[in-house]
């Protein structure tokens, strides 16, 4: 399990030797200091807290120039836990884009675009209703929300209209498609979560392994 | 959008000559079948062009035995073996999906000849501007934007 956080760009789409194109989402990953380290011993679980991106000098306050200060390295913007199985990572090192390998299969982890207040089907792709047949001003309706006299209530968690987007999403089993180490930057075929510039998480994937 | 740029970079072709709508190409397409790859020539009429870096992409109208046949080639893939430009053409937009409802006489393009009274006009105009928008430049200003909103006329 290797991880790294980065920093979606944007898309574009490039060319394979063999004339084909392919769709792929740049991503600038790393580098990634080891700001400290979490043990079995002491933590219960094992972890590398690492930070990315720049920190304005005015957003510096004393606890975390000093939480930065003892792992001997410049404060970043984001402060985040990832998993790694290499013990021999020491707090101090930078985690780079040269991890990965072009051919690797990822799992990119973001926060998905926030899409407002969305209606059911949109949200939760209900059918909506008739446009004709004596409808009128319903053919977006979610339909029936449940019963009468019992149970006299809405049950939790029913699907209803309601702020969409915004959440954890992961994309699983992507194949990277180039790492250009010089600028820190992963591309990544198909689309990840999130908005351009929005954090996203790059982990090494365990699906389909053989 | 300028590190994406900077991407597309190494995967844009310089090799592509100039070309825009109306003009007529001959495509030269790598076609692979098994092991072997061989060279198509697709001839026809550029009636779009459209997109931007890597993404960017022309279509190409012929008409194969009395039907319309359509191509859209990714300007700068490496399956598009040569471009050749056989002709250009005076369009008047930049989408010419008019065409496609047209047959025949009245689906021609006008070729655009070099040195024709349209062009010599159009270089004269040019040349008349430049050393006068350096001498006087306030007062020329109104004229010559009078100059700009007509060209694109005569262009679309």
């Amino acid at each position: 399990m290797k991880e790294i956080l980065g920093r979606k760009i944007g898309m574009t789409r490039i060319f394979e030797e063999s004339g084909e194109a392919i769709p792929v989402t740049v991503i600038e990953a790393g580098p990634c200091p080891v700001v400290a380290k979490k043990t079995i011993e002491k933590d219960g679980y094992e972890a590398l807290q690492v930070g990315f991106g720049k920190l304005r000098k005015s957003r510096i306050n004393k606890p975390i120039a000093g939480h930065f200060a003892k792992a001997g390295v410049e404060p970043t913007q984001y402060l985040q836990e990832v998993r790694n199985d290499d013990p021999d990572i020491e707090v101090g090192s930078m985690l780079t884009v040269s991890m990965f390998k072009p051919g690797q299969r990822v799992d990119v982890t973001g926060t998905s675009r926030g899409l407002g207040f969305a209606g059911g089907m949109k949200r939760h792709h209900f059918s909506g209703a008739n446009k004709t047949h004596g409808q009128s001003d319903r053919w977006r309706a979610p339909g029936s929300i449940g019963q009468s006299s019992y149970p006299s209530r809405v049950f939790k968690g029913l699907r209803m209209a309601g702020r969409m987007g915004r959440e954890k999403v992961t994309t699983l089993n992507l194949r990277i498609v180039k790492v250009i180490e010089e600028e820190n930057l992963l591309l990544i075929k198909g689309p990840v979560p999130g908005n351009k510039g929005s954090l996203v998480k790059v982990r090494t994937t365990n699906r389909g392994k053989k | 959008m300028r590190r994406i740029a900077q991407i597309e970079k190494q995967y844009l072709r310089d090799d592509i000559p100039a070309f825009k709508s109306g003009d007529t190409l001959r495509v030269h397409v790598k076609i692979k079948e098994g092991d072997k790859e061989r060279i198509q020539v697709f001839q026809g009429t550029v009636i779009s062009r459209r997109g931007g870096g890597t993404g960017e992409t022309f279509t190409v109208r012929k008409i194969s035995s009395g039907i319309g046949v359509e191509r859209v080639f990714p300007l700068h893939s490496p399956n598009i073996a040569k471009i050749e430009k056989v002709r250009s053409g005076i369009v008047r937009r930049s989408k010419l999906y008019y065409l496609r409802n047209l047959t025949g006489k009245s689906a021609r393009i006008k070729e655009e000849l070099k040195g024709s009274a349209k062009e010599a006009k159009s270089k004269a105009t040019v040349t008349e501007e430049k050393p006068i928008d350096k001498t006087e430049p306030a007062p020329q200003q109104p004229e010559t934007t009078q100059e700009e909103t007509k060209q694109p006329e005569q262009e679309s």
